[in-house]
């Protein structure tokens, strides 16, 4: 046999020479994607070249050709096997071996369903509740507002006792004029207006804007023109609107008609300018208004013009872009100058004033900061939870592995690599955590839309699009391949250990050691992140209870609110009081009716009105020398009885407490302490109020809760509506008949009064619901989080204590049939579990009680609570308990006969 | 079959290389010359020889052309490279001192220690 060559010829792959640039390169280009199939076709024809040269040779022994190429074939063995080894040893084909692990992972994981399921729920739920905060963190805090050039865009805030975003108009004024670090300041406000377009007369959320509010954020209108600061003469000199895209859609259905249109705000003529661009709703990230209207209208709007006074802090934000070149450390310098001016000029009014910039989406930092914090502190904690899934997973991946250590060993023996063996345990990792993550992401997805169209606060138009953007869909992706890899990682020393003689010789049995473990070490982790978790739920769970139960001071329940804006329907002077007379006497008539009690604001809503109050001996009435602030309340007579706030001493007001008789005031227990030292001093005491004003107080009523329902004890003070009238008209009415007959007999009396006057009913207990929506959103994350955070434990502590069970069946037996107890077995058997179970447990427990801190500031609830304590310590039992259940009755059923003969 | 040495691992490589030095060969050639320069000593498992002779080529010790065999069949042929020869050179150095080191360690008499 002469393996002769002669005749072979080369260039039969040559490409021609000197061929153009561009074919050459397409020709690459096709080469990479025909790459595989060529390989695959090259191999095909050696092979098949290989068979035919056999198969002469043996046709040359005597056989005839179809015998021979069979037996040819058949000498040559598997084909499927050939093109593996072939590919790998061409540098494996990467893409191919990869699928071919896919496909063996998968078939792993149908073989175990049990683990696949756990391991994939486990991880959707984590990898769901890390998109789902993120997405809103994203929505919140990194994504910028929707306006050109966000990032020179800066709020201006005092700071006072807190930070406060609010300016008087007048000072406003003095800032865009004397600063010299912005291009302009823009300023605005908002409130409800009602808007007649010729159908029923409706309420609005309308942002009343300074004139360069448009030029200086930057926008172009969609339809028409915006108002510019040029359309400014003086108050009430701008009868213009603007309306919001999305206003203009829903309320006029995209009619390009209405530029130009006249249409009555509040009982005034105003004209249809143009309409903004779409997304645009203010400056506010979360707050959907209707319109811009000018600022300089603002007595058209609210009823009160106070443009005038630099000590009502009406104007809700001030903003502008920095010029170029200007840090925002100079730009706070400048102002501060600015502020030095105002203590200066305006002693009375101003004081002392310092200033800081904020961003403008949230408010400043007035709900900036503690929503930061608040997220940032959701983040981790979810970040928790998937650290506890990786460490449950982990440890779960480990004991399989242990389990497969005779598989791995017999693959080791017949000559795989670690690197293989190692690269098909993270293709199972990786695969499980992303079918988990795909799970999750969908689930969020669901959640998120859902979050995006909730309105929590039916009296205000909320709007937050956390819909998942390019960026969530990218931060789940990174954080299921972390996780995979992270958890597919922890048998990795294991597999690298494995010695398969040791293994293949003396069984998988002799493998479990008593020594302390990576998986024990997870599952401490585990249970002390989730122990952190219950913890902080526990917390937020109970300071969301006592926060319920607290005495707020007035009583919700059988109380129905009815709340309106007299300007609205152009009530203004002398007719704004007669008419809220006219509406409590028309109220009170109503059957079952007991009481009636008006208030320009109630306590415990979204706004409140604080204000300085002097000493009767102080004279020099500058901030400084304020004896305390305030909230005050402008109240009608019936109020305190409506309200179900007990009076403790001194009288209420009568309607004879009017303009012409001497000033009076009901103050609240707080208020008679700080300032008068005693409720007996503070009766026919005097005070002042900053314009010098001197109140008698003629009563003192209950200690409530005004601004948040977690606040410290705040002083206020009751003054009759009579003396500071008020057109912003909040009506209680009690009485102990069915709220929904009620609230229609409330309507079509007002509406009797007035057909023109919008205005809103509601319980006053669902009206509280703004008010506790922060605190039941963080109760509520927090539960679900420390839910989330007790179901891992649950499955880590039972995997581990199944996995040791099922490994000791065998010793567990022995000792049995040797005569041991039920509780000797059962210390035998899962005494390391409730080790791990109390150590972890124990280390969450302080961990949880220092983290509870920062939420113990948000609910005034004490951690070391020894209700929390119990709470967070029970649970964990139970847990423990729940988890050991069903392994420790399998311990206990263990029948020692059938498990040796079976062995 | 009790007469066929069983392959060293590593030493498949090295047969390829020598087979392949004596003049281009195409894959079932290998196998021939392999088993001829070995006098049927060392029989190659067919589908073993294929893996490794990619591999050869990727390390850049084998070229592979197609052309036409001694049979008229289209065949692949595989002849050394430089670094082929090389590696072959210094493989050949390396197995005959193992191969003397081995040989005079087993070769070693009780009364020599």
């Amino acid at each position: 046999m002469e393996p002769a060559c002669r005749r072979h010829r080369f260039g039969a792959r040559n490409p021609t020479r000197g061929s153009m640039k561009l074919l050459a390169y397409l020709r690459s280009l096709a080469a990479k994607f025909l790459h595989r199939s060529q390989l695959a076709d090259d191999m095909e024809e050696e092979l098949r070249s290989h068979i035919q040269h056999r198969a002469d040779d043996l046709e040359r022994t005597g056989m005839d050709r179809a015998a021979a190429e069979r037996q040819a074939r058949i000498e040559f063995g598997g084909q499927g096997r050939f093109k593996e080894e072939c590919h790998e040893a061409l540098g494996g084909n990467f893409i191919e071996s990869i699928i071919n692990d896919v496909r063996y992972a998968l078939r792993m994981l149908r073989k175990s369903p049990g683990f696949t399921l756990t391991a994939v729920v486990t991880l959707a739920l984590a990898i769901g509740a890390n998109a789902v905060v993120f997405a809103v963190l994203n929505t919140l805090i990194l994504r910028p507002l929707n306006v050109p050039q966000p990032e020179s865009l800066w709020a201006i805030e005092r700071k006072a006792s807190f930070v406060d975003p609010s300016q008087s108009y007048p000072d406003y004024l003095d800032l865009r004029e004397r600063n010299r670090s912005f291009e302009d300041l823009a300023g605005y406000t908002a409130d409800e207006a009602g808007l007649d377009t010729g159908q029923n007369p409706s309420s609005v959320w309308v942002v009343l804007a300074t004139g360069n509010y448009f030029d200086e954020l930057r926008l172009q209108p969609y339809l028409g023109r915006f108002f510019h600061a040029s359309d400014e003469h003086g108050p009430n000199s701008a009868p213009y609107i603007v309306l919001t895209y999305a206003y203009w859609h829903s309320r006029f259905h995209d009619d390009p008609g209405v530029v130009g249109r006249v249409v009555q705000l509040n009982k005034h003529p105003y004209t249809i300018l143009g309409v903004g661009p779409p997304g645009f709703h203010g400056t506010l990230l979360f707050f959907d208004v209707g319109l811009f209207v000018p600022m300089v209208n603002v007595e058209q709007i609210e009823g009160t013009s106070q443009l005038n006074a630099r000590d009502s802090r009406w104007v809700f934000m001030v903003m502008g872009h920095l010029k170029p070149g200007v840090t925002p450390a100079q730009a706070v310098s400048d102002l501060n100058s600015i502020g030095s001016y105002f203590e200066k000029t305006y002693p009375k009014e101003d004081g002392k004033m310092d200033f800081l910039l904020a961003r403008p989406s949230l408010y400043g930092d007035y709900l900036g900061r503690p929503l930061r914090a608040f997220m940032t502190a959701l983040m981790l904690l979810a970040g928790l939870i998937l650290l506890a899934a990786c460490a449950n997973l982990g440890s779960l991946f480990a004991a399989r592995a242990a389990d497969r250590s005779r598989e791995v060993a017999l693959r080791l023996a017949l000559g795989s690599t670690r690197r293989r063996i190692l690269r098909q345990l993270f293709t199972e990792a990786v695969l499980i955590s992303l079918i988990g993550g795909a799970v999750g992401l969908w689930g969020s997805v669901v959640l998120l839309r859902g979050l995006s169209v909730w309105q929590p606060m039916p009296r205000f138009p909320m709007i937050l699009d956390v819909n998942p953007d390019a960026k969530v869909y990218i931060v789940a992706l990174l954080l299921t391949l972390a996780s995979g890899f992270l958890f597919g990682a922890v048998p990795v020393r294991q597999v690298l250990r494995t010695n398969p003689y040791e293994v293949v010789k003396a069984g998988s049995a002799a493998t479990f050691g008593r020594r302390i473990t990576a998986r024990d070490v997870l599952l401490v982790l585990q249970i002390t992140i989730c122990g952190v978790l219950i913890t902080s739920s526990f917390v937020a769970v109970r300071g969301l209870a006592r926060a319920l139960h607290s005495n707020l001071g007035f009583e919700p329940q059988n109380a129905m609110l009815l709340d309106t804006q007299l300007a609205m329907a152009g009530y203004s002077g002398d007719k704004v009081l007669s008419m809220q007379k006219r509406m409590i006497d028309a109220l009170a008539a109503i059957p079952g009716v007991q009481f009636v009690g008006l208030a320009d604001q109630p306590p415990l809503h979204e706004s409140w009105n604080p204000s300085n109050v002097f000493t009767d001996q102080t004279t020099d009435l500058r901030p400084a020398n304020a004896a305390s602030e305030a909230i005050q309340y402008n109240i009608s007579p019936g109020y305190f009885q409506a309200a179900g706030t007990a009076l403790l001493a001194g009288r209420t007001f009568t309607w004879h407490d009017d303009k012409n008789s001497p000033r009076v005031a009901v103050i609240n227990q707080e208020f008679a302490r700080r300032i008068f030292g005693s409720i007996p001093h503070a009766l026919g005491g005097y005070f002042k109020l900053p314009d010098g004003t001197r109140i008698q107080v003629v009563g003192v009523a209950q200690d409530g809760r005004y601004t948040t329902i977690t606040e410290v004890p705040h002083p206020a003070m009751f003054l009759p509506i009579q003396q500071s009238p008020s057109a912003q008209t909040f009506l209680i009415v009690r009485s102990e008949h069915d709220p929904q007959q009620l609230a229609a007999a409330m309507k079509s009396t007002v509406h009797e009064l007035d057909p023109g006057l919008p205005f809103y009913i509601q319980p006053w207990n669902k009206r509280l619901d703004t008010a506790l929506f922060g605190l039941r959103l963080a109760a509520l994350s927090l539960g679900v989080l420390g839910v989330m955070g007790a179901v891992l434990s649950i499955t880590g502590i039972f995997g581990m204590a199944a996995y040791s069970v099922s490994k000791r069946l065998k010793e567990l037996g022995i000792r049995i049939a040797l005569g041991a107890r039920r509780q000797e077995v059962l210390r035998a058997a899962l005494g390391r579990a409730f080790q791990l179970l109390a150590f972890g447990s124990a280390a969450g427990l302080i961990l949880g009680i220092l983290a509870g801190r920062v939420l113990a500031s948000l609910y005034r609830e004490s951690p070391g609570d020894p209700l929390v304590l119990g709470g967070a310590l029970l649970t964990m039992l139970l847990i423990g308990l729940l988890a050991t259940w069903i392994p420790a009755q399998r311990a206990l059923s263990i029948n020692p006969l059938i498990l040796l003969r079976e062995e | 079959m009790t007469d066929q040495a069983q392959l060293l691992p590593g030493t498949l490589d090295l047969l390829i290389l020598k087979a392949v030095s004596l003049g281009p060969l195409h894959g079932y050639g290998v196998l021939l010359r392999i088993g001829q320069i070995s006098d049927r000593a060392l029989l190659i498992e067919q589908g073993a020889l294929y893996p490794a002779l990619f591999r050869l080529v990727r390390q850049g010790l084998l070229n592979a052309s197609w052309g036409t065999s001694e049979n008229n069949r289209r065949a692949k042929f595989y002849e050394l490279t430089a670094a082929g020869r090389k590696r072959l050179q210094e493989e050949t150095e390396g197995w005959n001192r193992l191969a003397a080191a081995i040989g005079s360690a087993l070769a070693t008499q009780p009364e020599e220690v």
